[in-house]
């Protein structure tokens, strides 16, 4: 995934120092190649309550990073240390190899997108991307051509003489933008800049945003609650929970090999078997009642928990198969369920089944000619790959 | 339940609201045509037409500089309690310091406190340092009763303005002094001329203070009406009283004009 190297149309928008728009690829071999933004310890603590409680983070030039989290995880209150408008109580903030530590907001050189676009409603869209160059002393004529670049950029060129007013709710998205990367910053950070729109127009956006940033070479630092969103933009994404990081990855890690309870219940949907983990050495077992499902070894040794620890095994819906009650083989695992509710989503089927012991479980079919479609009542047996279980470390309810 | 207006209920209520209009206005408005009187004495219905007295207030030289030191003394007035007022409403609204509500009280306090316990202290005060009759002191005067006007219309502005806008404006390379002037004071301008102009008003009209802090040296108009309506009852006063109220009402309109014209966000 390189970046187009068609850069005429953003010609100006890169600072001299030549950061935004640099040519520097996105996700580019970047070995020994300083990170654009450190974050090391990073607290905020307010009275006894840590809302940001030790973050480690590096984000690497051209790197779009997602904080994704549930409302009151500490990612907003992150971004916004990182902006400069709240003072870490702990750890350090670096730009660019700069401790930005009593370095106000306004001389950081980050652009911001927030959550309302914060538009300017006494100036014109254009004066509004004009604002960051004019508090930067840019000569008036190069003002304006880069206004107009950052405008095309964000193909609203002929709307700068209108009032944010005048404009629709994705249009002042883009103005935004517009303003928030006509300066040439180091790092552009957004706060849920896609909150306050309806879900298709927030599809679209999704991609303008990507691909505009992929164009600029930026690196950003994103933040949402939304979990598609997240997985959909972002190169990597980290999963805050009570002001930490649960996780750091790409999308597929997270999804893939979520590392605890919490990751694996936030992203995606999952079915949860608890149990009380039995080592063999290598791989093992996860055991409960007269219940015995095989761990994987690769499972076993990313989990890392002792032997006969509480466990769970976290098996995505769509990675199950139902068939005929008792088929297994060497590499699968099986439980016997009878199915209790079949649900048809166009493409495809949803099947909640009952296990003996009462637990609820989901699996997901792609609806076929070829497929067999099970009725309420029928006994099964849902299996899996062993490959397909992670085992996670259970906190206890 | 009954909508119509004819019911009994909304017949009173009616009624109620066109005696209240009638004694609201009808004694202004009588005023007017009074001041065309061809009469020489203050009478209704004036017995002719006439442009005299306004001839005469144009040209007496009591009235005319009523009218100046009225329209000096309210226009600086509106001046510095638009500044005092704007900065006090950025401390009340934004600052955080101890006894900030007892402040906030005593700010707003010549809103409550009858003008005449104003008026009595302050003169009291004003004989002592010798500056009764002085236009500073008036000024000074009619700038505390002005400025709790202006504190609460440019609080309220302060209050809805939205706190990304200007954290927005830092982050896009503005400090705080910058973030002012271009965002902050722009956006609240409405705000803070509709508290320009009733600090205006406010002096404009003002008799009570006024009729103890001047003397016969610097009189403002409303004192040099006060003053001849007691002497002499000639039809000048009515044609000066309508010309007072139509700067009033012409400020008046100003303000919603000025509240037309704020920006929507």
């Amino acid at each position: 995934m390189t970046r187009a190297d068609d850069s005429t149309s953003i010609d100006g928008l890169g600072s001299p120092t030549g950061r935004l728009g640099s040519s520097t690829g996105r996700l580019g071999s970047s070995t020994g190649e300083r990170p654009t933004l450190v974050l090391r310890g990073l607290t905020k603590q307010f009275g006894d309550f840590a809302a940001v409680d030790g973050v480690d983070l590096e984000v690497r030039r051209g790197e779009f990073v997602t904080l994704l989290g549930p409302s009151g995880s500490g990612k907003t209150t992150t971004l916004r240390m990182i902006a400069g408008f709240t003072h870490q109580t702990g750890g350090t903030i670096e730009i660019e190899g700069t401790d930005m530590r009593g370095v106000p907001p306004y001389r950081r050189d980050v652009g911001m997108i927030f959550q309302n676009y914060a538009l300017f409603p006494h100036m014109t869209a254009a004066a509004n991307v004009a604002f960051p160059l004019e508090m930067r002393h840019v000569p008036r004529s190069e003002i304006k051509r880069r206004v107009a670049d950052a405008l095309a950029l964000v193909r609203l060129a002929g709307y700068g003489e209108r009032y944010p007013r005048q404009l629709s709710g994705g249009q002042q998205q883009r103005v935004a933008f517009a303003r928030a990367v006509v300066f040439g910053p180091q790092l552009l950070l957004m706060d849920e800049p896609l909150g306050a729109l309806d879900k298709k127009l927030r599809e679209a956006l999704q991609l303008e945003i990507m691909q505009m940033s992929r164009q600029l070479g930026a690196t950003v630092i994103y933040v949402t609650h939304d979990q598609e969103e997240a997985l959909t933009m972002s190169d990597r994404i980290a999963i805050f929970s009570l002001g930490k990081i649960a996780q750091l990855g790409s999308g597929e890690d997270l999804y893939n090999r979520p590392a605890s309870l919490f990751v694996a219940d936030f992203i995606g949907d999952s079915n949860i078997l608890r149990g009380r983990f039995q080592s063999n050495g290598d791989a093992g077992w996860l055991v409960h009642g007269d219940r015995r499902l095989r761990v994987s070894q690769a499972a076993a040794r990313r989990a890392a928990i002792a032997n006969d620890a509480d466990g769970a095994l976290v098996v995505r819906p769509e990675r199950i198969r139902i068939t005929d009650p008792g088929g297994h083989t060497p590499s699968t695992n099986a439980v016997a369920a009878t199915v209790t509710e079949v649900l048809f989503l166009g493409p495809i089927r949803k099947y909640e089944l009952t296990l003996a012991d009462g637990q609820r479980a989901f699996v997901r079919v792609q609806a076929g000619s070829t497929e067999r479609a099970w009725r309420p009542d029928d006994p099964v047996s849902m299996t899996w790959e062993v490959d397909d279980g992670v085992l996670v470390a259970d906190p206890g309810r | 339940m009954t909508d119509s207006w004819r019911s009994p209920h909304r017949l009173l209520l009616v009624a109620l609201g066109a005696l209240t209009v009638f004694f609201l206005t009808v004694p202004t408005l009588l005023i007017v045509p009074m001041g065309f009187s061809s009469s020489e004495i203050l009478t209704f219905p004036p017995p002719g037409w006439s442009l005299q007295w306004y001839e005469k207030m144009l040209t007496d030289p009591q009235w005319t500089t009523g009218f100046v030191n009225s329209f000096l003394v309210a226009t600086v007035t509106a001046i510095v309690s638009t500044i005092l007022g704007s900065l006090a409403a950025l401390g009340m609204v934004r600052g955080r310091f101890p006894g900030k509500s007892l402040a906030n009280a005593l700010i707003l306090s010549p809103l409550i406190v009858p003008v005449i316990i104003i008026a009595i202290g302050m003169f009291s005060l004003y004989v002592r340092w010798k500056i009764t009759g002085s236009l500073a002191g008036l000024v000074a005067a009619h700038s505390a009763l002005a400025i709790p006007f202006v504190v609460v219309s440019v609080s309220t502005g302060l209050r809805t303005i939205d706190r990304n806008l200007e954290m927005a404006a830092q982050n896009l390379g503005a400090g705080p002094g910058r973030t002012f002037t271009r965002i902050t004071l722009p956006i609240i301008l409405p705000g803070v001329l509709t508290g320009a102009l009733f600090a205006f008003l406010t002096s404009w009209d003002e008799v009570v203070v006024a009729i103890f802090l001047t003397t016969a040296k610097f009189r403002t108009l409303p004192v040099e009406m006060w003053e001849q309506v007691r002497q002499v009852v000639d039809p000048t006063v009515a044609a000066v009283a309508t010309t007072v109220l139509g700067v009033t009402t012409t400020v008046l309109l100003l303000v919603f004009v000025v509240r037309r014209q704020a920006p929507t966000t």
